[in-house]
């Protein structure tokens, strides 16, 4: 084999600390299919946003994105609050069809405003780990990519206790699986879809400033984000909480695989072929185990 | 009604004599933007099957007739036909994935999205195609080689191309091709239960609408003597083939048409007053805008409440 | 004489559960049929496989003698085998003709034909007076007819209908099963889920009993009603022990 060791190790490790942010960013839309069935089609541009907030912070108030993930998070859990309450939830029994135009147009909406806020070309935060590398044997790893990679795992961790352990959640998760029967028991559904949602886009705004170091990223960013949260939620198992997790993980490693023996720019193409194959290979009533 | 349309056709075929050429142009987008909907709506429309990444058939079109045109001196005239087979080729392949595999609503979408955006990143990397930077269209006003001194040609060109794609939309929803693609969009178990083979007729319409938006593709290359791969197969261009028959309505005849006369315009204005250059996503925050309003307020779009809004009033 | 339709050894599982298990069936032509059984005995199941919308796991069913497993359910409506849905499916957006009309296609491809048999057969259920109403405009009693109308205009020769009587107050289901009889005496031959027993004896030539996914009884109505697998199967053994030997 012409390649060398050291660099298929080396992609495996910097794929799986990436993979962080990409389960927390399919968490999130797990998050949001999972209890109300919508297809986010901003996600990737809820994202976007995360990071130019993240910039913002940095840029303007000096704030570490380590540090502003959590008003960038905030940010983002309104920003959700008020997508479910004053749009999505007025179209909650409508045709498929038209959550999916909606979810389109608020990407259209989100994605240039962005572009004229701050224009076409592609940016990154700098952060004061920045540059910091760590031996761990033979491969050396960013500190930047290892800090985000805790924060974002944490957070995940984070989102799995806060439904499982508090009342809240365990409403979310009772009417992600039987919205009747949870209704019946006195679940206040519209606020729980709000929640759903707000913590959704929270988990992508939050995944948005971590990752906002490392990734440099401009408007269009948004569709490559969305199509990978995609590839990883149909992977998992859409409305699979675990499933998205190590989807995220999965997808990360062998998209960093694939720069190690591919041509870089050739990633979105893999990226869209990868989406083509998993739709074809897993058909459509493939819901997964809601195992949320 | 049928006097009203013979009236605004006959008005339309006389508006070239008093028409400045900017306006000339406003009505060519009109027509082409109304010709592409009209197309998509027979597919996304009639049949209900959301196709987000109709522009692949646009770039195959007008990539093939160019490049016939320019290494093959093949008269545009033919190859946009040739464009447009690929163009169905193209959408035969799409079809096939989409509905063999069961795909529908959001699947699909992302289906179409990929494969349109496949597209885009490949035509990028082939230099051969002209790579990012795309292809040019020397001018020579020849037209055989469609190209026309006159910009009025073009204007009666795009009002035919958008008054055939009509026609064939119109013959399709009489007969029972039309029927069993509303039954689909309806319910397409109901369908199959019914009788109707909804895998045939929907590939059918794709066949179709793809066809006629791989001309379109020519029209629109040889218009703007330009190709890019990020213009001709990118999600804006996407939008704006799907925007007009959803906000004007789909699956209606005039819905396309109505829509295009509405948003073109507004589309204009906003490039020209909130400018050119940097603010280009201006019109296409109007049309995210837009796509949420009428998905909310008019989900039928305009035609379809505009038509009982008049049934209304001369009953009253 | 050949049977009409013939399951043989019918199967369907789903992930660990057995929905059907091993079901022999035939209906000759002619017969009404009446298929019974609690809730979640396959009953719905059985017609999703025989109408081609599930593949059996295992089985054959033969229609006028040839084998169907594995057609798409357009296929086999189109050699004469309808069904209606349990939870009626309109199309929405359409008219009540322009519903049946859709059925009325499968056998006149044009379609100024085919509307006017969805006509004849818009007045023969009853719905004429209700012919140029949106689907949604109508009462369940309603749609119920119009299911049946679209699946009348198919013409089929084996009509399978998925309790077609729920929902409906008595005096709606005098009524349908008036019509019930008159399609019967058309020549279509009939297949019935229902819950309604009265209704269900009254129609049925034979009576095929469910539960779990097996044949528990088969026979003429009096033999089946007093079948105590049957009663146990609805009311639990002890009435079973109860009912008169």
């Amino acid at each position: 084999m012409g390649v060398d060791l050291t660099l298929v190790l080396q992609g495996l490790v910097s794929g799986l600390l990436f993979g962080g942010v990409y389960s927390l960013m399919a968490v999130g839309l797990t998050l949001i299919f999972g209890v109300m069935r919508v297809v986010n089609f901003a996600h990737g541009d809820m994202m976007v946003w995360g990071m130019y907030l993240a910039y913002l912070l940095a840029a303007r108030a000096g704030i570490d994105p380590y540090v502003g993930f959590v008003p960038c998070a905030a940010a983002l859990f309104v920003l959700g609050l008020v997508v479910q309450r004053g749009l999505v939830d007025r179209i909650i029994a409508a045709p498929h069809e038209m959550q999916i135009l909606l979810m389109l147009g608020v990407a259209l909406v989100l994605e240039n405003v962005a572009l004229m806020a701050f224009g076409p070309e592609p940016t990154r935060v700098r952060s004061p780990l920045g540059a910091a590398t760590l031996w761990l044997g033979p491969v050396f790893v960013d500190v930047a990519r290892l800090v985000t990679f805790a924060v974002a795992v944490a957070l995940t961790v984070a989102v799995s206790l806060f439904l499982h352990r508090t009342d809240a959640g365990r409403m979310i998760r009772a009417v992600a699986d039987n919205t009747y029967g949870a209704l019946v028991i006195g679940a206040d559904a519209r606020r729980v879809y709000a929640v759903a949602f707000g913590v959704g886009a929270a988990c992508v705004g939050a995944a948005g400033a971590l990752v906002s170091p490392i990734l440099p990223f401009q408007p269009s960013t948004g569709l490559s984000l969305s199509v990978t949260s995609f590839n990883i939620v149909i992977i998992g198992g859409m409305g699979s909480l675990p499933g998205a997790f190590i989807g995220g993980l999965l997808v990360s490693v062998a998209e960093s695989l694939g720069a190690v023996f591919f041509k870089p720019s050739l990633k979105e193409l893999m990226s869209f072929s990868l989406l083509i194959v998993i739709l074809l290979v897993r058909p459509a009533g493939l819901f997964g185990r809601r195992t949320l | 009604m049928k006097w009203l349309i013979v009236a605004a056709l006959a008005a339309l075929l006389a508006l070239p004599a008093v028409l400045s050429s900017y306006a000339l142009t406003i009505f060519i987008l009109i027509f082409f933007y109304g010709f592409l909907g009209q197309a998509w709506n027979i597919v996304g429309g009639y049949a209900g099957q959301l196709s987000a990444g109709h522009a692949a058939f646009v770039g195959v079109g007008g990539y093939t007739a160019t490049m016939l045109a320019t290494s093959a001196g093949l008269t545009p005239w033919l190859g946009m036909f040739v464009g447009a087979a690929l163009a169905a080729l193209l959408g035969a392949i799409i079809g096939y994935l989409g509905f063999r595999f069961g795909l529908r609503g959001f699947y699909f979408v992302l289906l179409t999205v990929a494969f349109a955006e496949i597209c885009r990143v490949a035509v990028s990397n082939i230099d051969a195609l002209g790579g990012p930077l795309g292809l040019y269209i020397t001018f020579t006003g020849d037209p055989r080689q469609f190209q026309f001194q006159d910009p009025r040609v073009y204007y009666y060109i795009a009002l035919a191309l958008m008054l055939a794609a009509t026609a064939i939309a119109w013959a399709i929803g009489r007969r029972r091709f039309g029927v069993y693609l509303a039954a689909i969009r309806e319910d397409e178990t109901a369908a199959e239960a019914s009788g109707v083979n909804a895998f045939r007729y929907k590939m059918l319409a794709m066949i179709v609408s793809s066809f006629l938006t791989g001309l379109g593709g020519t029209f629109y290359a040889f218009y703007l003597f330009s190709l890019q791969p990020n213009s001709l197969f990118g999600i804006p261009l996407s939008v704006e083939i799907i925007i007009r028959p959803i906000v004007g309505g789909a699956g209606t005849l005039a819905g396309p048409i109505l829509g295009s006369f509405i948003l073109t315009p507004l589309a204009e204005l906003s490039r020209l007053y909130l400018g050119g250059g940097g603010l280009h996503g201006a019109h296409l925050i109007a049309y995210g805008v837009l796509l949420i309003g009428v998905v909310l307020f008019l989900p039928e779009g305009a035609y379809p409440r505009l038509r009982r809004a008049l049934q209304r009033s001369r009953r009253s | 004489m050949t049977p009409l339709l013939e399951a043989r050894g019918l199967s369907r599982s789903f992930g660990g559960l057995r929905a059907v298990a091993g079901l022999d069936l035939t209906v000759a032509p002619g017969e009404v049929l009446g298929l019974i059984g609690p809730n979640g005995a396959g009953k719905t199941t059985v017609f999703n496989l025989l109408s081609g919308f599930l593949a059996p796991d295992g089985g054959d069913v033969r229609f006028g003698g040839r084998s169907i497993v594995g057609l798409p359910p357009h296929a086999i409506c189109r050699l004469g085998l309808a069904r209606t849905f349990q939870i009626t499916r309109p199309f929405a957006r359409m008219t009540v003709l322009e519903n049946v009309r859709v059925g009325a296609l499968a056998r006149h491809p044009r379609a100024p034909e085919a509307l006017d048999r969805a006509r004849e057969v818009v007045e023969r259920v009853g719905l004429g007076a209700r012919a140029g109403l949106a689907a949604t405009a109508l009462t369940i009693a309603e749609r119920k007819r119009l299911e049946l109308a679209r699946a009348l205009a198919t013409e089929p020769a084996l009509l399978l209908l998925d309790e077609v009587m729920a929902g409906l107050n008595p005096t709606e289901v005098e009524a349908i099963i008036r019509l019930i009889r008159d399609v019967h005496a058309s020549g279509i031959s009939l297949v019935l889920i229902e819950h309604n027993m009265r209704a269900v004896m009254a129609l049925s030539h034979r009576i095929v009993a469910l539960s779990f996914g097996e044949k528990i009884a088969e026979g003429t109505p009096a033999e089946v009603a007093d079948h105590p697998r049957v009663i146990e199967a609805y009311l639990g053994d002890e009435y079973v022990r109860a009912a008169p030997a």
